[in-house]
């Protein structure tokens, strides 16, 4: 979930929604004269609030800006889980984002702590998303700005996302190649929860991992479209207990009503059980 | 330290507006307004008072005006505002 | 023989056998058209004719409703008259008072105000008085017992000034208008209703005069002494906004939620159950979300009660909920509503909430979701003084209908900015936490230890069921701990229980 970096009351109460990851931006919603404000800000809100389990993430500013190295200095020192960068195109780019990040890291004796996430927002950075989700050890996931995409592209947005296809399953492709995330873009009309749901359906069908929010209202969308349906769950469910029973027998071979079960399949329920938790149908200790 | 006037901050819910301005005598003057005087006034003081000491900004006027604000915001908008009054800043370039 | 002239000598004896008179045919019949005697009646008087007519003393009690909110005119219009009139030493016990009334602290420092009774106190009033403006304390009682403590004659009332939209000149009087002149509307007049009946003296104040008969109507001409035409009784605006509004704020939404969540696993949610809710956004809201579960699971209510709000209407006008029983119209179409569907009853606020009367609806009542300022490890309730020690609310049905539902349901944020809603101690005692079940937070659900079955029942459905000590324990982490207020020594205010006794006092705050 998308977070204004100025907003002191937002901020605090982000938490009690329930995203899976808190994004508090530094970037495009805060105004230049408030930069070294909202960094502040962002610094203290790390360092004390309690937000639980959520994955924090911060959007620091292009390095190219005044404000890119101190942003990386303030969420590093202040613990943040991901920086997230706007705005990326190469890999050097995330060479010189890990380059700051490991700096600080050292000053701290903590190197290796901080993960980066990269936006992709134009044509170089699709063409180069391969090369920018291989970047870094540190790289989590990549994820699509699609704003400033269209703009370049010199298109704009509508409501079935054609102009997207091709950049959402470029970045799918290519976390999927890395073994890391890919996150979709932000759907900003909040008073059409129709097609925000059609978009939702459409990127789950892309296979993304997850989709950005601007407002709380749209969790329950992304986990009502996210979340598997009882039957699957169950299904996941008696798979992964035949792994156990497999590994209590000290077997290699999974087997469930007397068939093998592949490693997709063992993957496939992992991957359902993990949903099934993080959009709230069930609790991490039904699991156990 | 020379100090210039300097704001940091809203007057929204949450939030707090630091004015840092000259002092005009040693020592840091803090004059507060808030929606929780009251019950968190001293708090609210204590905060300012630390976050300025960290800084090393030790002669100013200071004038907040809180709207319920937690701690973590205070020290952020004074510090804000202390970079702001100072021309100093607490990263490095 | 059997003639009139002939049977004269036995009328005689007849009437005087009965001490009576013999009639001497004086009646005279008037011709005029009755169309223009619709309009008048002996009971028509200026404001003043009325103060005067009504036999009212200095000492005396005078009482108020509160049905237009922030638009009334009627409590500040009629005090300046007592004032003017030289009054001094009244005892004015209003259904409520808020921020409007503000002009009543001149009228107290004059001494035409010594005493009040009420619901509320909001605004500058309010604060005021929790500086200490006052002599005698402000007595407090919830409407339940404000109605009860009115037909007990505990609370007697000397002259009641009733505003309301419509009367015609004998003083049938509504909340509402069905003239073409209407200029306000208000719905239910349930607060003004014992006052009506129990008051020695009422006053009718309306800003449109109807022909007669006004009826159906909420207050009969044989409670009425007098019908005072004013220029405006309130501002139409200020007392009930048309359209409904509902809350965008996402932290009202979520706990909408997880108020509907607790309501629908709580085990009462079955055919025919009945329901109140406040006018917050995150209560209007949670009726959202009950509406949906409910056409989902073919379940309909037997009737909403209290403060009957647009959204109720709706799911009346969808067949969802039978009835409704309304002691205050919220908004404009619920107040349309009580004019025109007879299945849509006004209610009197003792029938309402009290609790010595055996058939008041609260007794009836399943579910109540309600609001807080403060909730305590205890779970006690504060809903009249904030955590400033600042009089900033009122009781309303608070305790009535917490300890008369099956299921009483707070629902509160955490905190209110820096404001700690869960605490270890109310600032002033005003729901028992032994009659509260549920506390809604956006950082978990509390259920009280009286209730375990329902801490099963939640947690069983996934709800985050939390010990309220751990939600106060969140709630110092986040914003350290509060220094103690600068109480005086003055007590400002008493709290009466709904059973008569005196519960809690407010003392005054010094600064």
């Amino acid at each position: 979930m998308f977070v204004p970096g100025n907003n002191p009351a937002m901020m605090q109460d982000a938490f009690i929604y329930g995203p899976d990851s808190i994004m508090l931006d530094l970037e495009d919603s805060v105004a230049m004269a408030e930069k070294d404000a909202a960094r502040l800000l962002v610094y203290n809100a790390l360092r004390t609030v309690d937000y639980g389990d959520t994955e924090m993430v911060v959007r620091i500013n292009p390095l190219s800006t005044p404000y890119g190295k101190k942003d990386v200095e303030a969420v590093v020192k202040a613990g943040v889980h991901v920086v997230r960068m706007p705005k990326t195109e190469t890999a050097e780019e995330v060479h010189e984002v890990e380059r700051e990040i490991e700096r600080v890291e050292a000053e701290l004796g903590c190197v290796g702590r901080t993960k980066i996430m990269a936006a992709i927002e134009s044509a170089l950075g699709v063409v180069n998303a391969y090369a920018i989700a291989t970047a870094s050890p540190r790289m989590m996931g990549i994820a699509l700005g699609a704003e400033d995409y269209c703009a370049n592209l010199k298109t704009q947005r509508s409501p079935e996302g054609m102009e997207l296809l091709l950049a959402r399953q470029t970045i799918v492709v290519a976390a999927r190649a890395a073994g890391i995330d890919a996150l979709d873009t932000v759907y900003s009309n909040l008073n059409d929860m129709e097609t925000f749901r059609k978009e939702v359906e459409l990127i789950k069908t892309l296979g993304f991992d997850g989709k950005s929010i601007i407002n709380p209202r749209q969790i329950q969308v992304v986990n009502e479209v996210f979340a598997p349906t009882a039957k699957a769950i169950e299904k996941a469910r008696a798979i992964i207990a035949a792994i156990k029973e497999a590994e209590a027998r000290g077997s290699g071979v999974v087997s469930l009503n007397g068939k093998m079960v592949d490693r997709p399949v063992v993957i496939r329920a992992q991957r359902t059980i993990d949903l099934a938790i993080a959009s709230g149908v069930i609790s991490k200790e039904d699991v156990l | 330290m020379e100090i210039k006037t300097a704001t940091a901050g809203t007057l929204e819910s949450g939030d707090v507006m630091v004015q840092i301005s000259p002092a005009e005598g040693e020592g840091l003057h803090i004059e507060l307004e808030s929606t929780v005087a009251l019950q968190f006034g001293e708090q609210i003081r204590q905060v300012a008072t630390e976050a300025l000491t960290d800084f090393g900004l030790t002669n100013a006027h200071v004038r907040l005006v809180d709207k319920g604000a937690l701690d973590c915001t205070i020290r952020a908008r004074v510090t804000a505002a202390a970079v702001r009054a100072t021309g100093k800043d607490v990263w490095k370039d | 023989m059997n003639t009139m002239e002939e049977r004269k000598e036995l009328i005689r004896a007849a009437a005087a056998k009965m001490g009576k008179l013999t009639y001497g045919g004086e009646t005279q019949k008037v011709d005029t058209p009755r169309m223009q005697l619709q309009r008048q009646s002996p009971k028509l008087a200026s404001l003043e004719e009325a103060i005067k007519g009504s036999g009212l003393c200095n000492g005396m009690t005078i009482s108020f409703h509160h049905h237009f909110r922030g638009g009334d005119k009627v409590i500040n219009m009629v005090v300046a008259k007592l004032s003017e009139m030289g009054y001094r030493n009244l005892h004015l016990a209003s259904s409520s008072l808020i921020d409007v009334h503000e002009p009543l602290i001149e009228h107290i420092k004059n001494g035409v105000i010594t005493k009040i009774s009420t619901s509320g106190l909001r605004g500058e009033l309010a604060k005021a008085i929790s500086h200490g403006l006052m002599e005698e304390p402000v007595v407090f009682r919830s409407h339940g017992a404000r109605g009860s403590a009115i037909a007990s004659g505990e609370l007697h009332i000397d002259v009641a000034f009733i505003g309301a939209s419509s009367a015609d000149a004998l003083g049938n009087a509504c909340g509402y208008s069905r003239s073409e002149n209407a200029k306000s509307i208000c719905g239910s007049l349930g607060y003004a209703l014992p006052d009506a009946q129990y008051a020695d003296k009422v006053v009718i104040l309306t800003d449109d005069i109807v022909d007669y008969p006004n009826t159906p109507c909420s207050i009969s001409e044989r409670y009425v002494d007098y019908v005072v035409e004013v220029e405006s009784v309130g501002d139409s605006s200020k007392i009930a906004s048309g359209a409904i509004r509902d809350t965008k704020n996402p932290r009202d939404i979520l706990l909408a939620e997880q108020a509907a969540k607790v309501i629908i696993n709580s085990g009462y949610f079955n055919d025919g159950f009945s329901i109140q809710t406040g006018s917050g956004g995150a209560s209007l809201a949670a009726v959202k979300f009950i509406r949906e579960s409910m056409i989902e699971r073919g379940i309909k209510a037997s009737f909403a009660l209290g403060g009957i709000t647009a959204h109720m209407v709706k799911m009346h006008e969808e067949g969802l909920i039978d009835r409704l029983i309304d002691v205050q119209s919220f908004d404009k179409v619920a107040a349309e509503s009580l004019k025109d569907d007879p299945k849509h009853q006004e209610v009197s606020s003792n029938e309402y909430a009290s609790a010595d009367e055996p058939g008041s609806a609260v007794h009836y009542l399943d579910i109540v979701i309600l609001s807080a300022l403060e909730v305590d490890t205890q779970f006690n309730v504060n809903v009249l003084v904030g955590s400033d020690g600042i009089i900033r609310g009122a009781i309303g049905g608070h305790p009535d209908t917490a300890a008369d539902s099956a299921l009483s349901i707070i629902v509160c944020p955490l905190l209110r900015g820096r404001i700690p809603c869960v605490v270890d101690e109310v600032t002033t005692l005003i729901t028992p936490g032994s009659t509260v079940d549920v506390v809604v937070t956006e950082y978990g659900i509390a259920v009280n230890p009286r209730r375990p079955e329902l801490a099963v029942r939640l947690a069983k459905a996934g709800l985050k069921v939390v010990d309220i000590h751990e939600l106060a324990q969140r709630a110092k982490r986040v914003i350290g701990d509060a220094a103690p207020l600068p109480f005086g020594n003055k007590v400002v205010g008493i709290v009466m229980n709904r059973d008569g006794s005196v519960m809690d006092v407010i003392k005054n705050i010094e600064e």
